[in-house]
């Protein structure tokens, strides 16, 4: 057993309203720059739609992610053989055209535009060649789109959904859409890091955050495509790739990253894992079907004493196991298996969990009245607006069981505490959902606290990182204290 | 050959080269260790993915044949003029070595034309990139004329130029072999000069950190803050 801890999160998607305040918070500290215009590191999508870049989904089109061939796990895109030969150019790179080309207004048109009939107006011009541009697409063009036959209808989820659930997710009055916000997912797996040929991806041990070395980038472009979720970025000016840091900085100081903390839903949670990093590769390699318990099989029980005891011998600080056994996305993954890894079958083993969402998709019609009661107590679940397979396809490498277990739980705790506090429906049969659910009373209650009432300090459970311990190491604090600050001494120029 | 040519010979095979790979050695190193951000090979695929593959790729094929056909001429001139001995081996060996000289000319042109056409491309093209595509250009279409127009260099490279070379490593620079050589050849060599002068202030530094270690490390990176030694990992 080879304990490691990870900066985990969970997203609960029943509680995302879409509001796009995290990207904001994230665009303002980190991408308001020359080269960095089009990134969002953090991004919210409109589900069924196309994404950020358009259909990243589609890894025919992108060859992101692991696949496994012969017994052995490899890189789709490149690989150490490969890479020879796509340094000149990468096959499977995404150019700007797929995400969109970022612009400004001309706003000084509005006040020396000479006097005339019409109204001036501010012009767009593009923020890559300062020229006037026609807008094709921009961040989030398919927000709300549910139900278009340009971007939901186009959606790589909708693959094995039958032509009826198709239809019925375009049906006036019955198309529906969620929201997924999506970050880098910091994975135990990750494949920007294996395929970097500079070696400036790399995963930091104490904390798994995945970081990128912007003086060892060479531009060779393999993140970028190697990565199945799109999220390592190519700064065309700098010339350099960049990504989500999970806000290092903040965390460090015991701070929730910008997203987390702006997240007007709450719908973020952020937490230690420990984890057998002995045991990726080989679970990495699982079937399809059997992906998403694996993933679980390699997180760790942190009140386990021989796991706390393999933790200290790997040098894993008291705070951490304390913060580890406090985590709420401990809770969440491994004990109540409500949250589950986006696109497992990537096998890129991703740290970023969602609870998928259960509104809208509840009322079933029957005819002209709407159901929402049945003998099955379930039944709506799977007669839901948003197909279960769907939802699988996303959550559950296109198995439904985990997601299907993770839903039922969800509707047994609400009926649960509908028979509390509202008391329009019974108890006893409120428990029985329970039972049904592989739900106790005592975790149910538990789910809802930390779905409902959960404070600051719930949400985020950030072990304290103890640089400073890791400086004394090295030399004396004090005297490191005069060269310490985040980013460059000169500015990040391009070239000589 | 004319009296100016002969007077500035000397400047030209025995200076030169010397000031040009002292500029070199001095300026990369240095430039590594203060300016590490700038090592880049400032791709601009992202902005623009047609042009680029039908441009960069055979450049770069073509250019890293005909280096590596040169690098050969210098190490093993008496092995290359064992083997030139026989005429078809010689014939195969000029072909192949005109169709990758060709290969490099087209692509470098295409890549050329595709920073003028392209707006996105123009915008992330410096003033040294223009002066070095120029000197690129130079360099391969003289390479070109050379090869028709002078041929069997494959042969007397190594006949004549190899020795040339070896007396400039030897410190001991003799450059009667080429001062006889036509002007082509002698404007191909002076340029190649300026062109590795004028290297370590371009984008072509990226030639320096190929990524070879790739081809031998584990596929993960893991960087610890509180194991010495994994954090100051060495630069590549």
């Amino acid at each position: 057993m080879n304990v490691r801890s990870q900066i985990s999160m969970v997203f609960h998607l029943d509680k995302c309203i879409g509001c796009h305040t995290c990207s904001i918070a994230c665009k303002n500290i980190w991408t308001d720059r020359k080269g960095a215009e089009y990134m969002w590191w953090n991004n919210v999508e409109t589900k069924p739609g196309t994404g950020y870049p358009t259909q990243w989904e589609d890894q025919d089109k992108y060859s992101g992610g692991w696949e496994v061939k012969d017994g052995k796990l490899r890189l789709k895109s490149t690989g150490k053989g490969r890479v020879v030969f796509n340094i000149f150019h990468n096959p499977h790179m995404p150019s700007m055209d797929d995400y969109y080309e970022p612009w400004t207004y001309d706003y000084q048109d509005l006040f020396n535009a000479p006097e005339g009939p019409d109204q001036p107006t501010a012009r767009p011009v593009s923020m890559v060649t300062g020229e006037l541009i026609q807008i094709k697409s921009g961040p989030n063009w398919d927000d709300d789109l549910g139900g278009s036959p340009v971007y939901a209808e186009n959606d790589p989820n909708l693959k094995g959904l039958t032509p009826d659930q198709r239809q019925q997710l375009s049906a006036i009055e019955r198309l529906v859409f969620f929201y997924f916000p999506r970050i880098c997912n910091h994975c135990l797996n990750p494949a920007c890091v294996a395929s970097c040929p500079s070696g400036a991806l790399y995963k930091r041990g104490e904390d798994g955050i995945v970081l990128l070395d912007q003086e060892r980038c060479r531009a060779w472009r393999s993140c970028i495509a190697a990565c199945p979720y799109k999220k390592v970025f190519f700064n065309w000016f700098a010339g350099k790739s960049e990504k989500c840091i999970l806000c290092y900085p903040r965390i460090e100081t015991g701070q929730a990253p910008a997203c987390f903390h702006s997240c007007v839903g709450r719908i973020r949670y952020l937490g230690v894992l420990l984890y057998d990093a002995d045991r990726i590769e080989e679970v990495a390699k699982s079937p399809d079907e059997q992906l998403v318990e694996a993933q679980r099989s390699v997180i760790l029980d942190p009140h386990d004493p021989e796991v706390a005891a393999a933790a200290r011998q790997n040098g894993i600080s008291e705070a951490v196991i304390e913060s580890a056994r406090k985590s709420p996305v401990y809770q969440f993954v491994k004990m109540w298996k409500l949250a589950l890894p986006p696109h497992i079958e990537y096998r890129t083993m991703p740290m970023l969990f969602y609870v998928p969402p259960m509104s809208p998709v509840m009322a079933s019609q029957d005819g002209k009245t709407v159901n929402h009661t049945s003998d099955d107590l379930f039944h709506d679940i799977d007669q839901a607006r948003v197909p279960m397979k769907f939802l699988a396809n996303l959550f559950g490498a296109g198995h439904e069981g985990k997601v299907r277990y993770a839903l039922r739980k969800q509707k047994a705790v609400r009926w649960y505490r509908r028979a509390l506090t509202v008391g329009d429906v019974d108890m006893a049969t409120a428990e029985r959902m329970l039972r049904e659910a592989d739900c106790s009373t005592e975790e149910a209650e538990a789910i809802y606290r930390l779905t409902s009432l959960c404070t600051f300090s719930e949400r985020f459970v950030i072990p304290p990182s103890h640089r400073e311990q890791a400086i004394e190491m090295m030399k004396d604090p004090r005297e490191h204290q005069s060269f310490a600050g985040f980013g460059f001494l000169t500015g990040p120029g391009r070239a000589m | 050959m004319t009296n100016t040519q002969s007077y500035f010979d000397p400047l030209l095979f025995a200076v030169l080269p010397y000031v040009v790979f002292f500029t070199f050695f001095l300026v990369t190193i240095q430039r590594y260790r203060t300016r590490t951000f700038t090592y880049s090979s400032l791709s601009s695929q992202f902005l623009e993915n047609q042009r680029h593959f039908w441009s960069l790729v055979p450049f770069h094929y073509g250019i890293l044949v005909v280096l590596a056909g040169h690098v050969v001429a210098f190490l093993f001139p008496r092995e290359l003029l064992l083997f030139n001995s026989r005429p078809l081996r010689l014939y195969i060996l000029e072909v192949s070595a005109l169709i990758f000289g060709l290969l490099t000319v087209v692509g470098l042109t295409a890549a050329v034309v595709r920073r003028i056409r392209e707006p996105k491309i123009r915008r992330v093209t410096s003033t040294s990139d223009w002066v070095l595509f120029a000197l690129l250009l130079f360099q391969v279409a003289s390479g070109v004329y050379v090869a028709v127009f002078h041929p069997w260099g494959s042969s007397w490279f190594a006949a004549s130029v190899s020795p040339y070379l070896w007396s400039l490593v030897k410190l001991n620079p003799d450059f009667s072999t080429i001062a006889a050589m036509p002007l082509a050849v002698k404007l191909h060599i002076v340029n190649a000069y300026v062109v590795i002068g004028f290297m370590p202030f371009t984008r072509l530094v990226h030639v320096l950190v190929v990524p070879n270690p790739y081809l031998w490390r584990k596929p993960q990176v893991v960087r610890w803050y509180r194991r010495p030694g994994t954090m100051a990992a060495s630069k590549g």
